[in-house]
């Protein structure tokens, strides 16, 4: 019952904070408003027995990506004392493409019913934190070695574009 | 135990947020919030499903993969839209239309 409460909460609060991003006009609460969205949804992949994603979720996003998305807006915003406003455009399609997205993947979901098979039921106790370790060394190894590869390319990738100066065109 | 469509229906709506937001701000990193919403709505399905067979991990897998790879996405993202913002003085998509023909 408690367990049951704090997943509905858990999905409000994701639900909630994702639908006023689309209605918030400060760059700078919109990013906080992410922040709430993404630990929420480290609770809720906590609740479907998935520890180590949500771990990652919090150390990457709310740790990483997050501090580098405020930098980007500070940097990005003209001296000027007032805050950085969005502007809205599209609104019609917007809000078309998305609703009649939203209404088809609901429609489709709802014909489907998703139960677990009875044959995978009882596995005995298992660590799913013990079994990826070992997968990422034993069956992952390739995206593994890949992933650390890319990672290392975006760095030298981004610290290269963001620090060329270009001349300025006005 | 949750049921499964919950977890599905979450991550429906957190697509269509942002489809929508992508479409109708007009600010690079508004658009770039939009794309980190939709790539978690990938990897809710993703351990939404990985429910439905409990004893693998082969969903945890793919939602680990797609948390580096956003990684990448954001910092690359965000250092283009820092050098676009040093060269065009702005930060609206619509308005770096110099390869419009």
């Amino acid at each position: 019952m408690m367990a049951s409460f704090i997943f509905y909460f858990f999905e409000a609060v994701v639900a909630l904070s994702a639908i006023s991003l689309i209605f918030i006009r400060n760059v700078f609460y919109g990013a906080l408003l992410l922040i709430i969205c993404l630990l929420g949804l480290a609770g809720i992949f906590v609740l479907a027995f998935a520890e180590f994603i949500a771990v990652t979720q919090i150390l990457v996003y709310a740790g990483g990506i997050l501090v580098v998305i405020l930098f980007g807006i500070m940097l990005t915003t003209k001296i000027s004392g007032k805050p950085l406003v969005v502007e809205h455009d599209n609104k019609f399609s917007g809000a078309l493409a998305g609703f009649s997205f939203f209404a088809l993947l609901i429609y489709s979901l709802s014909k489907e019913s998703f139960v677990v098979e009875p044959s995978q039921m009882n596995q005995g106790n298992f660590s799913n934190l013990q079994v990826m370790g070992i997968g990422l060394m034993s069956d992952f190894v390739l995206p593994f070695e890949i992933a650390g590869v890319l990672l290392l390319i975006a760095l030298i990738g981004a610290s290269v574009v963001a620090s060329s100066v270009k001349s300025k065109s006005s | 135990m949750f049921p499964t469509e919950h977890f599905l229906y979450l991550g429906a709506l957190l697509f269509s947020t942002g489809l929508i937001v992508i479409i109708i701000k007009k600010n690079m990193i508004m658009v770039l919030l939009g794309i980190e919403l939709m790539l978690n709505a990938s990897n809710l399905n993703l351990v939404a499903f990985n429910l439905l067979h409990p004893g693998t991990v082969e969903g945890h897998m793919f939602a680990l993969f797609v948390i580096i790879v956003a990684v990448c996405e954001a910092a690359v993202g965000l250092a283009i839209i820092i050098q676009v913002y040093r060269y065009y003085q702005t930060s609206v998509p619509d308005e770096v239309s110099e390869l419009n023909g």
